[in-house]
């Protein structure tokens, strides 16, 4: 078999930032939410607030580690497989990613050991300080990563000497066209998924009957956020899909699977792309609404993929189908929401064990969103690394053969699927244990040892807990 | 555009910082890894991975500027340097995942804490051997052509990078017995001090080796530092390295808990100042000096803006967090 050094590399970039994406899509919201949570204990002085924070606390200490290893493996890997991509754009998107470790990485790793460790040993504020530091942080390297994936997708303040890229105006650059509509539409994704993670761990703790306090308080609090940040991500995602037609077209025209180009275009639930005869299979179609979404205007006109080059059209299926998953997502989380929204107002949120157990299966929900999405994007934008000016083919390093990729993908895989479910397996005795550890199963995990004393010392400053 | 100043040796410096301090901070987390293994008990690996559980993510952060450090300032030495030592990157980021998981999942995974007091040890060690095998590779040069490299994925692997590898092992463990010399007290620290002076010997022997062999590779390295009259200028490296020595090596056999500490950083710079005056001014020896690796006036520039504002805010905040876990480890704080 002959082993392809550049669709391999692309399968381990794929496969590393892929699993990576996933614990920031989870840290960036529960950041915030601890930070919150430590504030309002802070100001009202409920005990309620502090076992919530220090239960999701924990999550976050074991979800932010392995954000932090599988982290570092990222910037390496412009290094190690993609060489000719980093010599071609340093010039203009290094210090992006060097401005996210000044501002963001130092910042969390300084705070978080405050955090994690230091409840005892400093002031009050300075530990709801260390929550806040940490919570902007992540907000400050999302800012970042997406800039400079923006700028990818739309390259803007370059010139091109001898076939590298070198900056113009710097502005432009972080601000290139497709950033702002990404980055809003990213970050509300994360703290969806945070959100729905809350709520469902929430749903569980009270539906099993004990710490229900802890429970209505979690998904009390999310609730709330989850109806106004639902709605708003369908119309952020929405704006980010105008701004896709003007500047991707081709992306475009694959996430629809549209092949000719026309006005009042049929909007396509679902169909086989079949890429060579360049046709839909088994289509279900809703007339002139394609063009209504995608361009606000019933004649609106979608150029197709035929009117691009064979060489410059993405795959079409892999970020249709994606594409039509993440829509899937966004609309059962409104379904939740909307459902979650009447029973709270009937008062039975909390008391309706189906709509509990409905919440629970919801939990990972947002994940599944935010692969969707990050793949039909990422795809979308083949066979380009930097959109139209740079190609994949051309960014891999020229020393690898497949044989070198296939021995690290292989290497990357074995490692991430012992690790993640490791990790998940953790994460999931913390949230069986409950919030408050002096009860329930964690008493057996730990037999023999003190609790973790950091939380002891809190809990027991907290007088009435539990 | 032409700034009126030129801004490659400013970043040549910053550099430079930035690679020391990984070196020092993460060199002495990963250790106490290394040391790790050695621990006679639970409650000791418990206060050995305590000295450093607050710390250690601030400490690898430090790997990552240096490599965006290395995209941003000197971008054509990352492109060629890294795929170069495509296998020992790849160990290293792999070893660094598990040594990294293991501090959460060593105290809520206490069935498996066997497992992965291993993964934190071995992790650690194999983490630090890459480094060092890196470290030979790029003494010892790599094929070039045009602006790629042109060599093979295997190219790393020879005798001299194998040695490089090792010393960093004792290296590393030098800093980690220091660290833990300073962080611990009774039996601990005193096994920490045997620890060290074997560590010690270890690495005066790697760095008498190194010292030997370096100029024997390359002649340009011999005439830089043999030729009349820049022995003259460059002895006090070597004496002030066996100096430097000879104090560690005394603190380790006496009272003072700071001496062991400091000797080792002060045996890594002297080494690090040892490869700089060897090496420069290449960035990839021997084909591209650092001003001609350098990324645009422009770029170094709007970097270096934010980098002279931020970088003082980082140290700042770095050390009020290890202020704030000052003195020996406590019994009550971190996990257990």
């Amino acid at each position: 078999m002959d082993l392809d050094p550049v669709f391999l590399s692309r399968l381990q970039f794929a496969w590393v930032i892929g699993w990576h994406i996933l614990l920031p899509a989870f840290t960036v919201g529960a950041a915030a939410f601890i930070a919150v949570l430590e504030g309002f204990n802070l100001a009202t002085g409920r005990g309620v607030y502090l076992r919530v924070s220090m239960f999701w606390i924990k999550i976050f200490s074991i979800a932010f580690g392995m954000g932090v290893v599988t982290g570092v493996v990222m910037p390496f890997q412009l290094g190690t497989n993609w060489s000719r991509y980093s010599d071609a754009t340093a010039n203009v998107l290094s210090p992006l990613f060097a401005y996210e470790g000044l501002t963001a990485f130092f910042l969390e790793a300084a705070f978080l050991g405050v955090l994690l460790f230091g409840r005892q040993l400093v002031p009050r504020w300075a530990h709801f300080f260390a929550a806040l530091m940490v919570s902007m942080g992540t907000l400050f390297s999302s800012f970042w990563i997406l800039s400079a994936n923006s700028w990818m997708q739309t390259p803007a303040g370059y010139e091109i000497i001898d076939g590298r890229f070198f900056p113009t105006d710097w502005f432009q650059v972080i601000f290139n066209p497709s950033f702002p509509s990404r980055l809003a539409h990213t970050v509300g994704a994360f703290f969806i998924t945070t959100g729905f993670v809350v709520l469902g761990v929430g749903a569980y703790l009270l539906r099993r009957g004990n710490f229900a306090e802890e429970g209505r308080t979690m998904m009390s609090m999310t609730l709330w956020l989850l109806s106004v940040l639902v709605p708003l991500q369908i119309f952020l995602g929405d704006h980010h899909g105008l701004n896709t037609l003007q500047y991707q077209p081709a992306k475009l025209a694959a996430i629809e699977s549209r092949w000719e180009t026309g006005r009042s275009i049929p909007l396509t639930l679902f169909a086989i792309p079949d890429e060579k005869a360049e046709r839909n299979d088994a289509a279900i179609e809703i007339p002139l609404l394609g063009s209504l979404i995608l361009t606000h205007k019933a004649d609106g006109e979608i150029t197709g993929l035929k009117d691009f080059p064979a060489d410059q059209r993405p795959p079409v299926a892999i970020p249709f189908f994606a594409f039509r998953i993440m829509v899937g997502c966004g609309m059962l989380m409104l379904g939740l929401v909307l459902f979650g929204g009447w029973l709270r107002w009937s008062r039975r949120l909390t008391t309706t064990p189906w709509f509990l157990l409905l919440c629970e299966f919801a939990t990972p929900i947002g994940f599944v969103a935010v692969i969707a999405g990050w793949i039909t994007t990422e795809v979308g934008r083949q066979p380009w690394t930097v959109y139209g000016l740079l190609r994949t083919s051309a960014s891999v390093s020229p020393s690898l053969t497949g044989r070198d990729v296939a021995i690290s993908l292989l290497s990357y895989m074995a490692v991430y699927l012992f690790m993640y479910p490791a990790g998940l397996l953790v994460v999931l005795r913390i949230v069986r244990a409950g919030p408050s550890s002096s009860t329930g199963t964690d008493a057996a995990i730990e037999a023999g040892r003190p609790q973790a004393p950091v939380l002891a010392g809190a809990s027991a400053s907290e007088g009435s807990a539990s | 555009m032409n700034p009126a100043v030129d801004l490659v040796p400013v970043w040549t410096l910053i550099l430079g910082i930035a690679v020391v301090f990984y070196v020092l901070l993460d060199g002495f987390d990963l250790g106490v890894g290394i040391l790790y293994g050695l621990a006679p008990s639970t409650a000791a690996r418990n206060t050995i991975m305590n000295s450093i559980a607050p710390i250690w993510d601030g400490n690898e952060t430090w790997l990552v500027l240096g490599g965006l450090g290395l995209l941003a300032a000197f971008p054509l030495a990352f492109a060629i340097i890294i795929p170069a030592v495509y296998f020992p990157i790849l160990v290293m980021l792999l070893a660094l995942v598990f040594r990294g998981v293991a501090f959460e999942f060593r105290f809520r995974d206490a069935q498996h804490k066997t497992f992965w007091d291993h993964a934190f040890n071995y992790g650690s060690g194999i983490a630090t051997f890459a480094q060092g095998v890196v470290l030979g590779s790029f003494i010892q040069g790599f094929q070039v052509s045009g602006r790629v490299f042109a060599g093979t994925s295997f190219d790393f692997l020879t005798p001299f990078s194998v040695l490089t590898g090792v010393a960093l092992l004792f290296g590393y463990a030098l800093l980690g017995a220091g660290w833990l010399i300073l962080k611990t007290e009774g039996p601990l620290q005193e096994s920490a001090r045997r620890q060290g002076g074997v560590c010690l010997i270890g690495v005066l022997a790697a760095i008498a080796v190194v010292s030997v062999w370096t100029p024997m590779m390359n002649p340009a390295v011999a005439s830089r530092w043999f030729a009349f009259p820049n022995i003259l200028f460059l002895a006090p490296v070597p004496i002030a390295t066996v100096v430097s020595a000879l104090i560690t090596w005394r603190a380790l056999h006496g009272r003072s808990e700071i001496v062991p500490f400091a000797g080792g950083v002060g045996l890594f710079v002297l080494s690090f100042s040892g490869i700089v005056v060897s090496l420069y001014p290449n960035i990839v020896p021997f084909h591209f000096t650092l001003r001609q690796a350098a990324a645009s006036d422009r770029t170094q520039a709007f970097l270096l803006i934010g980098t002279l504002v931020l970088l003082p805010v980082i140290l700042m905040y770095t050390s009020w967090s290890y202020w704030v876990f000052r003195g020996k480890v406590r019994r009550d704080i971190g996990y257990h």
